[in-house]
């Protein structure tokens, strides 16, 4: 059991370092605006891998939960005078809730039907958000106020750093820990056979629901988070290739990895600023990395790369 | 086995960091940056704009650059993404280190990246359509297309000369789709002008016949405006045909203006009126017209050097680089803050557009006879007389 | 009255032909293969983009069309022979990734080999629109409603009537058993997905007279011919066609009685409501899990 206890503290611990260190390598203000990004985008996909890699479910329109959480905050304050950190709260409320509502009959489907499904969701939203202009400003999105905690104006590109990065680290115990409940357990079971798990007792709908659930509100924070961060919003951030990449990062960094996650939201987000150089062959590139690292890596950077290093360690 | 992979992560991404640090300065030249949508669902209106700035910042540096110095032209390709705007707008600014932009194709990625730019204190001429862009004016945000707002009113204009005054509205639900649309309610009081129909299409559907059919149904309709900018208008065009609407008066806006959709909508566009600027035109301007000369040798070397039609949306990106480049000339520093007050102070400035004359108050510098109302006859661009 | 709905119903079904005829491609690899394509798509572009250029580089437009379903064939081949095959054995999520970096892949490539621009084809039999009881149609409307017909009765008599075509069925049934009996299924998955994407460039040609074509109209119509192949049930081909039409209908309904700004929403909703009601799609298979 402490054996047990000592790795998911390891994994945090590292994790933070990371995080504290990093900076050190930055030259400019610039490399910390995409570092935000990566945590904030690695949030949104642990939440995910929670649904899909712990629970064995598929979502195609997670990006909606993403949308939800950044317009709450863009709305609350703008057009209802909510103060922004409610308005974060109660974004998180609304995507969970909408989840729960969603949830229950959306996920008695499987597999490719149960894709569908939530991306049909996800055109929903996405399409919501686009055309309720006098809300939301339409396609061309709206300007967010910015996030204000007991009087600290939350801005610049340093502060969301570290924002980011404590929001990060927290998820990423959360995701951790959850993995040696009872709740984590029968995700891991419901995922393995949802047959044996309901022989065994197990409420595959409650648990499926409530993996649901939880990706919702992880991100709803992860988006209200880039809101806040960017001073603005657009529709885009609900929209069904925002869906795509994270569906995307969580499979090539490895599903039901946490840190898989992070690396694969480290991996294809910094990976576009790189290629910048290559003018315009980049999309070329970068859907030619990705088919290689999915056939060379299949079951995603950190399950592959540490198993590699296991059989090294061994031999 | 957990821990060696954060490690992983740790090497991954310092090497991505170092990877994408970029050398210093070189002596002798100066940074310019752009974000354009070169690629995605704006790339109609984002590639004409990158090959304008590159065809002429190479013809700028090879007679000598500005004020003895070189342009380094820095161009990002957002994709039509606000957010990866945002992320290159501060990279221009904190990594290329740029004095000044020209740049942001979409009114989306302009306002994402409008902060950046006004907290940096670097000057960001935009080419982005909606009015907002600029009203209310921030200090250093300028922008060289037309707006929005009046191309509603220079159709309404029009409108009212041939007194119709009950109109249908169709619209792309795109950004300047939607933003155009939403400036013609707005002013449509003010030209007693009545809004009977209203409806709107997918930027990338490809049948619109439902609507049109809709809008064919409304009892007194004389006319019809159609906002939206890429495929979309070409194919509301050609159903418009198909439905045997062509007497209802048709207008486009002018997210069209280039030659391609005159190629694309084929006979259908016969008729068409919509508002743009003088360039597509070029050759049919009195030779008095002070437009003229700039116009024909801005589309004689985008034609020659890229093989397409000349459009609008090009000729907004060579106004921005110039009005740029006059304004560093008088200058005559690469300051930023100084460079953003000659910006400020352009006046009489011939551009592809109109003629510019900026204020404290105006960061776009053009009225509405900038606009020229023009109609497609014999498969080209003709001036409506005025009076007709 | 009646000539607005006729109006409504051939416009839906002749967007409604091109979502079936992407999903019938979905739905020949699926079948042969257990992979989501999402590059199914860009075979539609392929075949729309390939046969303007070819056209416009002076060949007459049969020939360049000719060569445009042979390109297509020959990606499709390519993307089976390098993206998945290498990956066989892979899960499923990690496949339908590989599709989707095909897909990029493919974009890319067709933004430098071609260009950015719209582009369009002359309509086969001209442009003057022919009245049906009031509704004013395209001459295309028929060259594509009829050229889907004749690809969907082919692929039947492929399916059914031949030797070639009963493996791809045996496949789809069970692999390995297919192979116990000596299929090939490593030709009939390469067959697959030659298969599909000729019907796909078929779609392209057939339709960019109408819809116009550019680099990246692929996402949006592999995005909607997965929603029909799904609506119809996943696997099932007359599923699929009925998908696709039934997608077009209910857009082109939605936008002329409802609203024309909620008339994907409509349509969305009204699929997942037919999944509450039938999880497996209007003709799916009833999956039997085997514990």
């Amino acid at each position: 059991m402490r054996a047990l206890l000592n790795q998911r503290f390891v994994t945090l611990a590292v994790l933070a370092v990371v995080i504290a260190v990093l900076p050190l390598l930055f030259p400019s203000s610039y490399y910390f605006r995409v570092a935000s990004l990566v945590w904030v985008s690695a949030l949104a996909a642990i939440g995910l891998n929670i649904l899909m890699g712990q629970a064995g479910q598929v979502s195609l329109g997670h990006a909606a939960f993403f949308g939800i959480g950044a317009y709450a905050v863009a709305i609350g304050p703008t057009h209802l005078g909510i103060p922004p950190w409610a308005a974060l709260l109660i974004g998180a409320v609304l995507s969970a809730a909408l989840a729960y509502l969603v949830g229950r009959p959306i996920l008695r489907l499987k597999g490719h039907y149960l894709a569908i499904a939530t991306l049909g969701l996800g055109v929903l939203v996405a399409l919501v958000i686009t055309t309720e202009s006098r809300w939301t400003g339409g396609p061309d999105g709206m300007p967010v106020e910015r996030l204000s905690l007991f009087g600290w104006r939350v801005s610049g590109s340093y502060t969301w750093y570290w924002v980011t990065g404590g929001l990060l680290l927290v998820g990423t115990w959360i995701a951790l820990n959850l993995d040696e409940t009872p709740t984590g357990r029968a995700f891991r079971a419901l995922h393995d056979s949802e047959v044996a798990a309901q022989v065994v007792g197990v409420d595959v709908a409650r648990f499926k629901l409530q993996a649901f659930v939880i990706a919702a509100v992880y991100a709803s924070l992860a988006g209200s988070a880039l809101a806040f961060m960017n001073g603005f919003i657009n529709p885009d951030q609900a929209g069904f290739l925002h869906s795509v990449e994270l569906v995307t990062i969580v499979v090539l960094g490895g599903l039901g990895s946490v840190v898989g996650s992070i690396v694969g939201a480290a991996v294809l987000v910094t990976l576009p600023q790189a290629l910048t150089i290559f003018q315009e062959y980049e999309h070329l590139l970068l859907g030619l990395i990705i088919i290689v690292a999915m056939i060379f890596m299949r079951n995603g950077i950190v399950p592959s790369l540490s198993s590699l290093l296991l059989r090294r360690a061994r031999s | 086995m957990n821990a060696k992979a954060t490690l992983k992560t740790l090497l991954v991404t310092s090497a991505m960091c170092l990877g994408l640090s970029h050398g210093a300065l070189a002596q002798g030249t100066v940074k310019i940056g752009s974000v354009l949508s070169v690629t995605g669902p704006s790339s109609f209106l984002g590639e004409p704009e990158d090959k304008t700035l590159r065809i002429y910042v190479d013809k700028i540096n090879a007679s000598g650059g500005v004020a003895g110095k070189k342009i380094e032209l820095v161009i990002y390709d957002d994709g039509g993404d606000a957010n990866k705007a945002r992320t290159f707008a501060t990279r221009l600014i904190e990594d290329d280190e740029v004095i000044a932009m020209v740049g942001g194709t979409t009114t989306g990625s302009t306002m994402a990246m409008i902060p950046v730019f006004e907290e940096a204190q670097v000057p960001f001429i935009s080419l982005a359509g909606a009015i907002e862009v600029i009203d209310p004016v921030r200090k250093f945000v300028f922008k060289t297309p037309h707006t929005d707002k009046m191309a509603c009113e220079k159709i309404f204009e029009d409108l009212k000369k041939r007194n119709f005054t009950k109109i249908g509205m169709i619209s792309g639900t795109d950004g300047f789709g939607a933003s155009m649309r939403a400036q013609c309610v707005k002013v449509a009081p003010s030209y007693g002008m009545q809004i009977v129909a209203d409806e709107s299409y997918g930027p990338r559907d490809s049948d619109m016949t439902a609507q049109l059919t809709k809008i064919k149904n409304t009892a007194g309709v004389q006319a019809v405006v159609n906002p939206g900018f890429g495929q979309g208008p070409a194919i509301v065009t050609r159903n418009y045909a198909q439905l045997g609407m062509t007497n209802i008066p048709f207008y486009q806006s002018h997210g069209v203006a280039s030659k391609s959709f005159i190629d694309l909508a084929g006979a259908a566009a016969e008729g068409v009126r919509l508002p743009a600027a003088a360039l597509l035109v070029g050759d049919k301007l009195p030779e008095n017209d002070p437009q003229k000369k700039v116009v024909t040798e801005y589309r004689q070397a985008y034609e020659s050097a890229t093989k397409q039609p000349v459009s609008t949306f090009g000729g907004h990106a060579y106004d921005g680089l110039f009005i740029l480049v006059e304004a560093m000339k008088r200058a005559n520093s690469t300051d930023p803050q100084k460079i953003r007050d000659e910006i400020e102070k352009t006046k009489g400035f011939v551009g592809t557009g109109g003629i510019v004359n900026m204020s404290p108050t105006d960061h776009l510098g053009l009225d509405l006879s900038a606009f020229r109302m023009l109609e497609i006859k014999g498969g080209d661009w003709n001036l409506v007389a005025s009076g007709s | 009255m009646m000539a607005e709905f006729l109006q409504f119903l051939i416009s839906g079904l002749t967007v409604g032909a091109v979502y079936a005829l992407v999903a019938l491609g979905f739905t020949l690899i699926y079948n042969a293969s257990g992979v989501v394509n999402f590059a199914q798509g860009e075979f539609v572009m392929l075949g729309g983009m390939v046969t303007v250029f070819a056209s416009a580089a002076g060949m007459p437009l049969p020939l360049a069309a000719l060569i445009a379903i042979c390109a297509a064939i020959a990606i499709g081949l390519l993307l089976h022979r390098f993206a998945i095959e290498p990956a066989r054995g892979a899960s499923a999520v990690t496949l339908i990734i590989i599709t989707i970096g095909a897909s990029i892949l493919l974009r890319g490539v067709a933004a430098i080999a071609f260009d950015k621009q719209f582009h369009k084809l002359p309509a086969f039999t001209g442009d003057t629109p022919v009245d049906v009881l009031g509704a004013a149609v395209q001459p295309q409307s028929f060259w594509v409603l009829g050229g889907t017909a004749v690809v969907v009765l082919a692929l039947y008599v492929f399916l059914e009537h031949t030797l070639v075509g009963k493996a791809v069925l045996a496949t789809a049934a069970n692999r390995l058993a297919a192979r116990l009996v000596g299929i090939n299924t490593t030709t009939i998955m390469a067959l697959a997905f030659g298969g599909s994407a000729a019907i796909g460039a078929i779609a392209g040609i057939l339709v960019t007279p109408i819809t116009l074509t550019s680099y990246d109209v692929g996402t949006l119509l592999a995005l909607k011919g997965f929603a029909a192949a799904m609506l119809g049930g996943m696997g099932n081909p007359v599923g699929a066609v009925i998908g696709g039409l039934l997608l077009g209908l209910l857009e082109a309904f939605g936008a002329g009685y409802i609203s024309s700004t909620y008339k994907d929403a409509f349509a969305f909703l009204v699929i997942l409501i037919v999944l509450f009601a039938a999880p497996q799609g209007l003709f799916g298979r009833r999956v039997v899990e085997r514990v």
